[in-house]
């Protein structure tokens, strides 16, 4: 029983190895979501207004707004690329469960998407006059709300990854299962600037990850085997 | 002394309309090699995918070892190893790595062997090389390299030998030679002849179920 446990972790551990090493060889997606967000931060002022009082009460939407397109935007390739070469034929095909790899997966992505647009995010925050009251509550919304979007996403991403051009269908089938989360997650940037108890936010973003985390690894897996058996 | 490992009862497939096969019987006992033949597009990766459980889009039985497929599922999945037409090497990987993570998924692959393994199938100087610099016959060596390890008695091999060179294909019969006095079978698919000297029963898959017939 307890070299069964062994392999499982060792299972987790390899798998998160490889996408790591995966992500840290194909840099492009690793740098695409933190491009995007940063564009889409720079422009917004050019677009709009560049006063400050505006982009101020602008910012903690609009941060959260860009963070949650650029975790759906690199949402598409976390299964792409095992499906292609197999990989994930092996994967399904493993005596192991298949929750821990799933898990293991969205872990090593979220470490690429959203840790580190949680990470750049202050530094956009003050490009957007963000008042520092607010950053400790978008670090920590954020650090809070991507995994979740993380685990969601990967549902979508296994329910497309037949389909040839999957991405425009993720976003419909996943973006309304976000929405809860860019809710909190920008209110509670808000409360922070006005100085608001913020735990019930925090409270509220954590049982949506601890939800996400408990279930989304078991629908990923099943509509991983639903795609590769089409 | 041989019994039977895999057995399939009345399988039905159809794809696009189509019907692949129906009323398809077939039966695997222990130390021989299954070689399913048809032309293109006659249903033979399909079949291997049901066989080896990746597809669910079929009617019938399929039995390991005598109990229903679905009871025994995570049994039968520690005693196989299914190489598809798609490798399963993924190209940013180096051959190392491939397998060290296949070692990891499967616990009938033996990781300490990974180095000689390397050798072996003919890699030796290309460990650090990742996947798509090779060619095509080296990621499929990758891929094969698992045969190697394993002490899974079920090899599923989907056109195992293209893009192998003659001496790699007498190696891998050779390997499964000894696959098979160890107890083990081998289903696969193959345009390829195999040696004489190697126990094999072939069943043709036909376009229709007429044409359908043991030898």
């Amino acid at each position: 029983m307890s070299e069964r446990h062994i392999s499982v972790s060792h299972l987790f551990i390899q798998t998160f190895k490889r996408d790591l090493v995966l992500a840290f060889r194909r840099k492009s997606e690793l740098i695409n979501p933190l491009i995007f967000f940063l564009i889409v931060v720079t422009l917004f002022p050019i677009g709009v207004s560049p006063e400050p009082l505006f982009l101020a009460e602008l910012a903690p939407g609009l941060l959260w707004v860009a963070a949650l397109l650029a975790t759906l935007l690199s949402m598409e390739s976390l299964f792409k690329a095992d499906f292609e070469d197999g990989s994930l034929e092996q994967l399904l095909l493993s005596p192991q469960p298949l929750f821990m790899v799933v898990l293991a997966k969205v872990l090593a992505h979220w470490l690429m998407s959203g840790l580190a647009l949680t990470i750049v995010a202050p530094i956009l925050a003050v490009m957007l006059f963000l008042p520092f009251e607010g950053m400790p509550g978008l670090m920590l919304s954020l650090l809070l709300g991507t995994p979740t979007l993380s685990l969601i996403g990967a549902i979508g991403a296994a329910l497309t990854v037949g389909l040839r051009r999957g991405g425009v269908l993720i976003s419909l089938l996943v973006l309304p299962l976000y929405i809860p989360v860019l809710i909190f997650g920008s209110s509670a940037v808000q409360a922070a600037i006005t100085g608001l108890p913020l735990g019930g936010y925090f409270a509220l973003l954590g049982a949506l990850l601890a939800l996400a985390l408990a279930l989304a690894p078991l629908a990923t897996g099943a509509a991983l085997r639903i795609s590769v058996s089409g | 002394m041989s019994t039977e490992l895999l057995s399939a009862k009345s399988l039905f497939c159809e794809r696009d309309d189509r019907v692949l096969f129906e009323n398809l019987d077939l039966s695997l006992q222990t130390g021989e090699i299954l070689q399913i033949e048809g032309r293109n597009g006659s249903g033979k990766t399909t079949l291997l995918r049901i066989l080896s459980g990746l597809s669910s889009h079929f009617e019938g039985e399929l039995f390991w070892c005598g109990e229903p497929l679905g009871e025994v599922k995570e049994a039968f999945l520690e005693e196989i190893v299914y190489i598809g037409h798609l490798p399963g090497v993924s190209s940013q990987l180096t051959a190392e790595e491939n397998l060290r993570w296949q070692c990891a998924l499967q616990p009938s692959l033996d990781p300490k062997k990974i180095t000689s393994v390397i050798g072996q199938v003919g890699l030796r100087g290309f460990e650090d090389v990742p996947a798509y610099q090779l060619s095509a016959g080296q990621k499929r060596r990758i891929a094969l390299a698992r045969l190697y390890m394993s002490s899974a008695k079920l090899w599923i091999l989907d056109e195992p030998f293209t893009a192998i060179d003659k001496v790699g294909v007498a190696a891998k019969e050779a390997l499964m030679l000894k696959h098979l006095s160890r107890g083990g079978s081998v289903i696969l698919t193959t345009h390829q002849d195999l040696s004489q000297q190697m126990p094999v029963r072939t069943l043709s898959l036909g376009r229709s179920p007429m044409e359908m017939s043991y030898e």
